[in-house]
């Protein structure tokens, strides 16, 4: 019993440490010569999206369409291409929804101020309703 | 001056509608980036005609599907049925066989049946990234300029056939 029970911890002991180990062991997977570059690809990969497995980024999803991605980014990386025109690459190909962050479009106008003009619109609601409240407080119209 | 109050009750109608409508909206149904884009160039060997090359210029100058599959995709079995009619009706269909064994491919291709003129090996998935494909089965439309004008992701059935690509076939006509 108790050999079970040590057994038992030690797979448990180990299957953490496999966990802390595998972010290490995914980035030497993409060795990169300059630390510019590597913080570069890790940067892309966090802002991309997994397109088979939606919710997840190019860096984290286990999918082959990713991991292909992941080998594309590489090499565009490697060439000494910027982040812009990675994206533009990716873009072209897949479409906005590759990106977390949507850019700044007319399509998304809307997405991006939306909050903003909401605000005004509540704040310029309560203070018409205050400022009826105070004048008359019978609600009638003025 | 009550229409004031009136207001965020409105705006929450509104946005129930708008978010009630993005229920029933499918999530891996994106929008391409590729429709009304040139069928990007491509050159890939033809499987099971040794040193033979599919070419996108080759391809250019009539109306066709190209059709993305592969033998390990358990849903292009699904399509096969269909694609052969298709084909036996006398649509053109070549097919871009993606990230597979040649030698896998030809048989899953005697077992269900060939509907494709020819075959095109992309078995690093070089070709289907530039035509952003993110699974199979995927199905384009390409007109006689190499435009491509329709694309549909999953399974090519009867009733999408119906609803979108015969649309397009009898406005050219």
């Amino acid at each position: 019993m108790i050999l079970y029970r040590i057994l038992n911890l030690q797979i448990s002991v180990g299957f953490f440490l496999f966990l802390l180990c595998s972010p290490i062991t995914a980035s030497s997977l993409y060795p990169f010569s300059q630390p510019k570059q590597e913080a570069q690809f890790k940067y892309l990969l966090k802002e991309l999206r997994c397109l088979v497995c939606q919710n997840q980024d190019l860096a984290d999803s286990n999918a082959d369409l990713a991991r292909d991605l992941r080998d594309e980014v590489y090499g565009l990386v490697k060439d000494g291409q910027s982040d812009h025109e990675i994206i533009d690459y990716l873009t072209k190909r897949y479409g906005d929804f590759i990106l977390f962050k949507p850019p700044v479009k007319s399509v998304t106008a809307l997405l991006w101020f939306g909050p903003a003009l909401f605000l005004i619109l509540g704040l310029l609601v309560f203070w018409r309703s205050i400022r009826q409240g105070h004048h008359d407080p019978n609600g009638g119209g003025s | 001056m009550n229409k004031w109050r009136l207001i965020p009750l409105l705006f929450f109608v509104g946005l129930s509608l708008f978010l009630w409508r993005g229920l029933s909206l499918e999530p891996q149904k994106l929008p391409s980036a590729q429709i009304g884009r040139v069928l990007p160039a491509f050159s890939i060997p033809v499987l099971g005609a040794m040193g033979k090359t599919l070419t996108s210029d080759y391809l250019r100058g009539h109306v066709f599907l190209l059709t993305v599959w592969a033998s390990w995709c358990s849903a292009c079995v699904e399509e096969q049925v269909f694609l052969l009619q298709l084909a036996r009706e006398g649509i053109a269909i070549y097919g871009l066989n993606y990230k597979d064994s040649p030698k896998a491919a030809q048989q899953w291709l005697h077992e269900w049946g060939n509907p494709f003129k020819q075959v095109g090996i992309d078995s690093n998935g070089r070709v289907a990234i530039d035509l952003g494909v993110y699974g199979a089965p995927e199905t384009f439309l390409i007109d006689a300029k190499g435009v491509i004008r329709l694309r549909h992701v999953g399974i090519l059935d009867e009733k999408t056939w119906k609803n979108d690509f015969v649309p397009y076939f009898k406005l050219t006509n």
